[in-house]
């Protein structure tokens, strides 16, 4: 079996305190794959987002989520961030006086040695690259983060850091809620960037039609806090004819 | 044997402990040598007061004048309202300290403590301005920047001198202004920084003339500048232009733990004059200032206060709009961390017509530190159409932490228009996530939202001043984390 993956195995959490919303799930994405992760509201994808990237208001009860080879249920949510995790928010917050630039050169140099920090020309490109990639005028980024931002600006902004970060594993939560046609092409065309032998993602959504754009290699279903069905990217075309209820009653769920 | 509390004799007349004043004083005709170390006795007494003046050699209306300050002291005494100062004992604390360049006032570096030390340290301040900063000596007299811009300004006409040699210079100036716009009856701690002064700026910058580059105090830094009763003068002749930057971001250690600085601001017609300090005081002590400005007509004074250093912080800038169209602007910025009380504000008094001015205060309390903001807006009848605007912001970072509002509104003018807001903002969890998911840890993930919190008002301040602030933010984030 190969290092080059995420995987969850045999998942459960609550929120602290609270009752169970994450049941058992079991989860692989290996590293240069884009896997969907569909299901009907309720059903715990957002919880396993941000479980997965350390949310300190869940807590596990069982199971483990390891990345390559290593157990990081033991990690803070900047740890797992600098082991190349990365976790594009549906409701991204707003950061009052911080701008795009100054944040994501902080982020970035978080995740290399003190005294090799990333050049400020070297940095600028990057930066632009990303913002050419998602239609962007250069400059957003010296607004605020997400400051003022429509609900499809931070959607970009996820992604648009995503480029800039360069994780090996994204989870991307619903990034499409929210979006315009126009707004969907653009944060799909940067996913699409993103893609390759280094990137492997989980896109969390209720909808075919994101996936119609980020054209996923796997579907996972999941139904009352597990996964109930895997198949290949044509499943995600019949859960969208047959709907939710259909996968419901085949798993008796 | 000798009440002076002298390191040498050689400098000093045998019989100098006798001196009652200047009047002996002068019958002695003699001088010390500048680089004589001298302290005066312990408290606060009309002997001290006396030493001071006779080991300055000033002249005698400036003894007079310290003397009358210290009977209103002692009438006066402190202040019933504020902060508690009850572990401020006057008769602990040396009133004056002439330090020699060996010396400093704080005696040995190996006598710093250690934290102060490595924050020196961790913030990259240079070797020697770590000394100057610690009370241990160090001049800048001998920097190429500093010859080169002193050159410049004396082309100009622009005065910049420590105020001792300021008043030993320019005695007609320096007498025609000062204690004009806070005398000592004003408030207390104004007396008894009137009784014993010692050290600060004196400028002046004559009509018409634009200092392009900022006058910085570190320039005349030297261990008695730093000292604790500081009289700041600042003189803006009509349609003059410049920027006066105070203190520094690295914390300014002081065996002695009190400070109460006088800075008296003269802005003369159409002058623009902007005022800028950031006080970081090592926590043992109380630093009680009044600032105040006198603005003519068509003037404007901008303060930018940054408080974020001592135990107790009392301050409060204030600007006297007595010229129409004048105008005042205020930034604040208070830190309380554990056991701090930064009580700090801004007064804004309209007294001519179509004055304007606003207010701006960012205040964070950590653990179980607390901020207050105090301000008074005051419009006197007649002051037709004034303005004033004000905004105070509190951030809270812990449970423990406090914050208070003490907002004084007074207006006497139908015209006036005079707006205050004032918001209160916890820590987000939220946000230290989201933040942490990038890769931030979380007491970095913390100091960035605080910095953007002061972003508004950092924005302010020239940049190497901005990025030593956004340092020293991280350092005292630094194991906040529990």
């Amino acid at each position: 079996m190969s290092d080059k993956q995420l995987e969850i195995r045999g998942l459960r959490a609550r929120i602290v305190g609270g009752e169970e919303i994450l049941k058992g799930v079991d989860l692989v994405v290996p590293r240069g794959e884009v896997h969907a992760l569909m299901g009907p509201n309720g059903s715990g994808k957002s919880t396993l987002a941000k479980v997965i990237a350390g949310d300190p208001q869940y807590e596990i009860t069982a199971g483990d989520i390891v990345l390559e080879g290593q157990s990081i249920l033991e990690m803070e949510p900047d740890e797992r961030a600098r082991e190349g995790l990365y976790l594009a928010f549906q409701y991204p917050v707003e950061v009052p006086g911080v701008s795009i630039a100054n944040f994501l050169r902080l982020a970035l140099n978080a995740r290399r040695e003190e005294g090799d920090e990333i050049g400020v020309m070297e940095f600028y490109k990057k930066l632009q690259r990303a913002v050419k990639e998602l239609n962007w005028d250069d400059s957003i980024i010296e607004r605020n983060l997400h400051e003022g931002f429509s609900g499809g600006e931070k959607k970009r902004s996820e992604i648009l850091q995503l480029l800039v970060l360069e994780p090996r594993y994204a989870i991307l939560d619903e990034t499409d809620s929210g979006l315009d046609v126009d707004a969907l092409k653009v944060v799909s065309q940067g996913v699409n960037a993103a893609r390759g032998p280094n990137f492997g993602a989980l896109v969390i959504t209720h909808y075919q039609r994101l996936l119609n754009h980020i054209v996923p290699d796997r579907v996972h279903v999941m139904v009352n806090g597990r996964i109930v069905r895997e198949g290949p990217k044509e499943l995600a075309m019949e859960l969208d004819q047959k709907g939710y209820e259909w996968i419901r009653e085949a798993v008796g769920a | 044997m000798s009440d002076l509390h002298t390191d040498t004799t050689q400098a000093v007349h045998p019989d100098a402990a006798k001196l009652e004043g200047m009047e002996h004083a002068k019958q002695y005709e003699f001088k010390l040598a500048e680089d004589y170390f001298f302290k005066s006795d312990r408290g606060l007494t009309k002997r001290v007061v006396e030493q001071i003046s006779y080991m300055k050699n000033e002249p005698e209306w400036m003894l007079k004048f310290r003397l009358r300050a210290f009977e209103i002291a002692e009438k006066k005494g402190r202040p019933k309202w504020g902060p508690d100062l009850s572990d401020l004992n006057f008769d602990d604390i040396f009133f004056y300290v002439r330090p020699n360049e060996k010396q400093g006032t704080a005696g040995s570096w190996d006598d710093i403590p250690e934290d102060v030390r490595k924050t020196y340290q961790r913030l990259g301040v240079p070797a020697a301005e770590q000394r100057a900063l610690a009370g241990v000596g160090a001049q800048y007299e001998s920097e190429m920047v500093y010859h080169k811009l002193k050159a410049e300004w004396e082309k100009l006409g622009v005065i910049f001198l420590d105020t001792d040699t300021g008043l030993k210079e320019h005695p007609e100036l320096f007498k025609e202004h000062f204690a004009t716009v806070i005398p000592p009856e004003d408030n207390y701690f104004a007396a008894v920084n009137s009784a014993v002064w010692s050290g600060g700026s004196f400028v002046y910058v004559p009509e018409g003339v634009h200092v392009e580059v900022p006058l910085q105090a570190y320039f005349l830094l030297n261990a008695e500048n730093i000292g604790q009763f500081e009289r700041t003068l600042i003189i803006g002749a009509p349609g003059s232009k410049f920027h006066y930057i105070e203190g520094c971001t690295a914390p300014a250690y002081t065996s002695n733990s009190f400070h109460s600085g006088v800075i008296e601001i003269v802005c003369q017609e159409n002058s623009h004059v902007r005022y800028s300090t950031i006080q970081n005081w090592s926590h043992n002590v109380y630093n009680l200032v009044t600032q105040r400005a006198m603005v003519h007509e068509h003037a404007s004074m901008g303060w930018l206060d940054g408080n974020l250093g001592s135990k107790v912080t009392m301050k409060y800038p204030s600007t006297y709009l007595v010229g129409e169209g004048a105008h005042g602007e205020v930034l604040s910025i208070a830190f309380a961390t554990d056991g701090q009380h930064q009580d700090a504000g801004a007064k804004v008094i309209h007294v001519a017509p179509n004055t304007t001015s606003s207010v701006v205060s960012k205040s964070i309390s950590k653990g179980t530190g607390r901020s207050s903001y105090r301000g008074l807006v005051q419009v006197h009848e007649g002051a037709t159409n004034a303005r004033s605007n004000v905004e105070c912001d509190a951030l809270l970072l812990d449970e423990n932490a406090r914050t208070d509002t003490f907002p004084y509104i007074e207006i006497n003018e139908k015209t006036a228009h005079v707006g205050h807001e004032a918001t209160v903002s916890k820590l987000d969890d939220e946000q230290i996530f989201y933040l942490m998911t990038r890769g931030l840890a979380e007491d970095a993930a913390m100091a960035l939202i605080v910095r953007g919190f002061l972003d508004p008002v950092a924005k302010e301040l020239p940049l190497e001043y901005a990025v030593e602030l956004n340092r020293l933010i991280e350092l005292e984030m630094e194991g906040s984390v529990g």
